[in-house]
């Protein structure tokens, strides 16, 4: 019996960290199509989050309150601080701001409802007010933006509050696009365009430029409202410490910071994963702006940027914000990415759970697009309702959390409830390493 | 005849009684003395009023105005009749940047010049400068009529819509997808009717038309990657 030869070890194929399978996937399709790639979502890559952050709960020296009997607020009051109509909100979770073009009617008539059941805001977005919008949210928040489009001062007025969009967390320094398939008879004529074109909104505003312009801005919208809206200032998270300031002096009674997280309905890859910088990394300095101007809670901070659970707006809360908002999140509850669509994905080259192309019109959730068909089915209602769950969870568990923590209202989280699983995410919440009493880069605190 | 002297009322006092104007009311010829050049000077007005203010205004006076004919005898700061939706505003001197920016309707006269991103991103407005007109003037304009009776400055008409720019003397450079176009009689007529309600005598032939070449009208993708 002859032995058979020993076969020469090998290494099994390796992939490169560098140039890795979707790397290359990315080249062989620009080296194909001569295009960048739009889509649709927030920043995909792994990020510092609110995963990094655990809460430390009650203990011998911290007194928890009983997890459903004893009260925990969790109502906020946003834009006290010069209009004479604040608003008030019954859960600290809102909904943002999502054009009627990037989303069909009846998402954003569920959007809503859902808002509404719970008592919660919804926010237009880059294309104007709808009437089934205005007519199916107890509070909407009229976005203003540098597009303009749509903009008139009856629905200026007809709005509980104005936000000032100067930029997007997926996009800092980006305008809106809205590509041809969208570009239905009624969203052109909303935004005053040609129907079927591949429409950019602009980046800048028409006509203000820098912080002492805003302020002007907003007094004149407030001269338009007789001072008695709420005025937000919406900016994308890149220099959050300055960009705070300069909003809350320009005269915002809301500043709302977009973390790279957050979700668009359409912009380049590039763009998104790119610039900006994480959710995580702004809130302390937003907040240490407001500190620093004495206007810490009497300028509302609403943040953005994917947020997924009640453990999530308890951090951002425990971190110092005032509410959150969520656009993504909002979107799945009301049936985006669905596995009983896997069929329908499919055909468009993809699955249920990595479904980002909100910008080509096909969804087949009726979401995120403008073909009436798809639109059709969505049905409002039923959307609206698994949205007041899903936002009710969301604010029950924040409130688990809060009560663990002794807190009787959820805006008495706060950092001193937190520590971080890693260096990254200790250094940016500037909350503690876990197990010890280091704080990167704060003087005092030592490994 | 109400007489509003700025000087001794606050602009929001001004705003506040032009907002709670009903649509039928007696009180159609206002004077605004002394603006000074005090910001957002009967903005948000929604009826057929007159207004006459005399002097100087700051920022975005006559902004988002409906229906009302407001008269402006000095010089106007950024701005002037922003996002206009109808009605008529006429400013005797010359016009800082962003005149009737995203007007979506109504009638801007300007007697002299105005500055930079004159008819930026406009919706609709029609909009008659007599003197010459700054750069990036009519940027993104989508739709309504820029009339130009002097100059105008660099990059006119970048990423353009719809809207049509009518030039009647040097143009210093075109922006990106703007280009020349016939002018033929529908655009004529409607020139024609502007220099009219603007009170101007001179040809509807002696100007150049400017519009969109349609060249950035797609980005040319397969956008489901
Ligand atoms: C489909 C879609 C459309 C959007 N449209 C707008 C818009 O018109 N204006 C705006 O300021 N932000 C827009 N955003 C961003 C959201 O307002 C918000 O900043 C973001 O979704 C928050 O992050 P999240 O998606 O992780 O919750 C949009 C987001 C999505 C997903």
């Amino acid at each position: 019996m002859s032995e058979s030869p020993p076969t020469t070890p090998r290494t099994p194929p390796r992939f490169s960290a560098t140039f890795d399978p979707y790397t290359i996937a990315q080249i062989q399709r620009a080296a194909a199509t001569g295009i960048y790639d739009i889509r649709g979502g927030g920043a995909k890559r792994a990020l510092p989050h609110f995963d990094d952050l655990l809460f430390l709960g009650a203990s011998m020296s911290r007194y928890p309150l009983e997890g459903y009997r004893e009260k925990c607020g969790t109502e906020v009051v946003l834009g006290a601080r010069f209009a004479s109509k604040p608003i008030t909100l019954r859960t600290p979770v809102t909904i943002a701001g999502m054009s009627f073009g990037a989303l069909s009617g009846p998402a954003k008539e569920a959007l809503g409802r859902g808002a509404s059941a719970v008592g919660t805001s919804t926010t237009t977005g880059d294309g104007g007010m709808t009437v089934e919008e205005r007519g199916h949210s107890k509070t909407l928040v009229y976005q203003y933006l540098p597009s303009r489009y749509g903009m008139n001062p009856d629905d200026l007025r007809k709005a509980d509050a104005i936000e000032v969009v100067v930029g997007q967390g997926a996009k800092p320094g980006g305008g809106g696009m809205l590509l041809g398939q969208k570009i239905s008879a009624r969203v052109a004529a909303m935004r005053d365009l040609p129907e079927g074109i591949d429409q950019r909104s602009a980046c800048r505003h028409p006509d203000w430029t820098g912080p002492d312009d805003l302020e002007i801005k907003i007094g004149e919208l407030r001269e338009i409202t007789d001072w008695e809206k709420p005025i937000y200032v919406k900016i994308g998270a890149s220099r959050p410490y300055y960009d705070t300031a300069l909003a809350a002096k320009a005269g915002a009674d809301v500043v709302v910071v977009d973390g790279m997280q957050g979700g668009t309905a359409a912009t380049q890859e590039v763009f998104i994963e790119n610039v900006g910088i994480p959710t995580l990394a702004c809130i302390r300095q937003a907040v240490q702006a407001l500190q620093d101007l004495g206007l810490h809670r009497k300028v509302q901070l609403i943040v953005s940027g994917g947020i997924r659970t009640g453990a999530d707006v308890a951090k951002a809360l425990a971190l110092g914000a005032d509410a959150v908002a969520i656009g993504t999140a909002a979107l799945i509850a009301l049936g985006d990415n669905n596995p009983a669509l896997e069929d329908e994905y499919r055909k468009l080259g993809t699955t249920a759970g990595a479904y980002d192309d909100w910008q080509d019109g096909r969804d087949p959730a009726g979401i995120t697009t403008q073909d009436p068909e798809l639109a059709s089915r969505l049905d409002p209602v039923k959307a609206g309702h698994r949205l007041a769950n899903y936002l009710s969870v969301l604010t029950l568990e924040a409130q688990t959390i809060a009560r663990a923590c002794g807190k009787s209202h959820v805006h008495n989280l706060e950092p001193e409830d937190l520590v971080a699983l890693t260096i990254e995410a200790a250094a940016m919440a500037r909350v503690p390493l876990a197990g010890t009493d280091w704080i990167p880069g704060h003087p005092g605190t030592s490994f | 005849m109400p007489v509003v002297d700025l000087a001794v009322s606050r602009v929001r006092e001004l705003n506040k009684a032009l907002h709670q104007l009903p649509r039928n009311t007696n009180e159609t010829h206002w004077t605004v003395q002394n603006p000074a050049g005090q910001h957002s000077i009967a903005v948000g007005i929604d009826a057929p009023i007159e207004v006459m203010i005399e002097g100087h205004v700051g920022y975005y006076c006559a902004g988002m105005n409906k229906d009302a004919q407001i008269t402006i005898s000095g010089n106007a700061g950024v701005g002037l009749a922003e996002n206009m939706m109808s009605g008529v505003v006429r400013l005797a001197g010359d016009a800082s940047q962003a005149a009737g920016a995203t007007g979506r309707g109504g009638l801007l006269i300007i007697e002299g010049n105005a500055s930079a991103r004159c008819g930026i991103s406009m919706k609709g407005i029609d909009i008659v400068v007599k003197g010459s007109i700054g750069p990036m003037s009519a940027f993104m304009a989508q739709t309504g009529n820029l009339v130009v009776l002097g100059d105008a400055g660099e990059a006119l008409g970048d990423s353009i819509y719809e809207a049509r720019l009518f030039v009647r003397g040097e143009v210093k450079s075109l922006g990106a997808d703007c280009e020349e176009k016939p002018l033929g009689s529908e655009e004529r007529a409607i020139l024609a009717g502007l220099l009219d309600r603007a009170g101007v005598d001179v040809p509807a032939d002696s100007f150049r038309l400017f519009g969109s070449a349609r060249r950035l009208y797609h980005f040319h993708v397969d956008n489901a990657y």
